[in-house]
């Protein structure tokens, strides 16, 4: 007992280390389980509440930006009002009937963490559970995805950025209709690379690129980007397109959360249809 | 019961921290002071510096790099260890930041005794420019920050495909980092400096 106290005593400075360190390992390993991880992200009150401070201060800053965008994103859906639309025949009348049937529906809300610098960059929304937000659902602006709804709790959302390696999105290229997954390689966050362009599709610097809607997540034509460079690398035999954001994610404040309400019935088909994967 | 070198537990230990800190020109009241300027420096502004897309200066280091230099080892991998929980808690990082820094704080005392003992003083000296001069105090610092930048973007991206990438931004935010905390330290010292006079 005497020699184990010693012992103890003699190298204290070490195990204190080790204990510490593999505690601070155990956290790190919960990073799989986001339930559990949750309490250690910025959507636990405290530490919400101060980021949900100083949201509010900084947007202070961004408002000539944001009506600028407001305005921008007014004009296009006053463009789409039936009264800008004259009616070519009299006979013809627009029905709204039981054929047109809902299938997104959006939530605003406001981010109140965000980075950009790290591989892997999360933001937190300022609404949760008890505004109907569940994980799984799309992020997304006007202007491009934003995210993936990882976890919530009941005030608060934590959404895998696109600048995620774990984040991968279906799109599409607009003129052509041709396929491939975005993805973030980490270096330039105005940068993402959509692969798997098989190598027969002409490119044209500046193609737009927008979400396939082939995913439950993200609806269809929502636009994310532009090509600026595209190469088959070493060893694959698909195009690798660098893709450049619409959106900078570094002055992001507010974005629409997207609820695909035919998502449950689609991935149960799906996954009924192929059992195998 | 016991032998000469094995003291006893309990408030002995926390009046040798307590004694260590006296014998230093910081005081406890100090160092709070200091830890909570840091924590709003980092947390508010220089988390959303963004130099050439992803360096960020993680300027807390220096709370570690300052402590006084006899303060008992458990009281330092305590501080560091709660030193880094707070920066994860508001980093939004899980452990990743409580690793590293604790991980900096073991190598603490073995680095500051490698930089001192070729010098005239002893490996007691408080780390300061003053103490045991510019050169010391920036290889001191500069190892320190390597180590710890290491642990946390390891730690961050851990892929073998992305490695020369992660050692780029380990490089290139050491670089800033160090910057930051060599200015740091001069500044403190002008203040303290000042005061004494």
């Amino acid at each position: 007992m005497r020699n184990l106290l010693q012992f103890i005593y003699r190298y204290h400075f070490f195990l204190l280390f080790v204990l510490l360190f593999t505690l601070a390992m155990v956290l790190n390993a919960s990073r799989q389980h986001y339930k559990q991880a949750f309490i250690w992200h910025s959507a636990n009150t405290f530490s919400a509440t101060l980021f949900q401070v100083r949201a509010n201060l900084a947007s202070y800053f961004h408002l000539r930006h944001v009506n600028q965008r407001l305005l921008e994103e007014n004009a296009k859906l006053l463009d789409r009002l039936e009264e800008n639309f004259v009616v070519a025949e009299d006979t013809t009348r627009i029905y709204y009937d039981s054929l047109s049937q809902r299938r997104y529906t959006y939530t605003h809300a406001d981010i109140i963490q965000n980075s950009v610098t790290r591989r892997n960059n999360h933001i937190t929304l300022n609404k949760g559970r008890d505004h109907g937000v569940l994980p799984d659902m799309g992020v997304i602006t006007p202007y491009g995805v934003v995210g993936v709804v990882k976890a919530v709790s009941s005030n608060f959302s934590l959404v895998n950025s696109l600048l995620h390696s774990e984040t991968m999105v279906s799109v599409k290229i607009e003129k052509n209709g041709h396929i491939g997954s975005l993805q973030w390689n980490g270096e330039n966050y105005r940068i993402v690379e959509m692969a798997y362009i098989p190598p027969h599709v002409e490119l044209e610097e500046g193609d737009t690129v927008v979400t396939s809607g082939f995913s439950t997540i993200f609806p269809e034509n929502i636009p994310v980007g532009e090509i600026i460079d595209w190469k088959i690398r070493r060893g694959e035999t698909f195009y690798t397109a660098k893709v450049k954001l619409h959106l900078d994610f570094n002055n992001l404040a507010h974005v629409y959360i997207v609820k695909n309400l035919m998502q449950e019935e689609q991935e149960e088909l799906e996954n009924h249809a192929s059992p195998d994967i | 019961m016991f032998s000469s070198d094995c003291r006893p537990w309990g408030p002995v230990f926390l009046k040798e921290a307590i004694d260590a800190l006296k014998k230093t020109q910081m005081n406890l009241l100090k160092l709070i002071f200091l830890f909570l300027l840091l924590l709003l420096v980092q947390v508010f502004i220089l988390n959303h510096i963004h130099f050439r897309g992803y360096i960020n200066p993680q300027i807390y280091i220096l709370f570690i790099l300052i402590l006084p230099a006899r303060i008992p080892g458990y009281a330092l991998l305590l501080t560091a260890f709660f030193t880094g929980l707070v920066m994860d808690l508001f980093t939004d990082s899980l452990a990743i930041h409580t690793a590293s820094t604790l991980f900096a704080a073991f190598c603490r005392p073995a680095v500051l005794r490698l930089v001192t003992a070729g010098s005239k003083q002893d490996s007691e000296t408080d780390p300061s420019f003053g103490s045991i001069g510019g050169l010391s105090l920036s290889i001191y610092s500069g190892i320190i920050i390597i180590l710890h930048h290491s642990m946390l973007f390891f730690l961050e991206i851990f892929r073998f495909t992305e490695i020369a990438q992660t050692l780029s931004r380990i490089f290139q935010s050491a670089i800033i980092t160090f910057i930051f905390v060599i200015i740091g330290f001069a500044l403190l010292e002008k203040r303290a400096g000042s005061q004494s006079r």
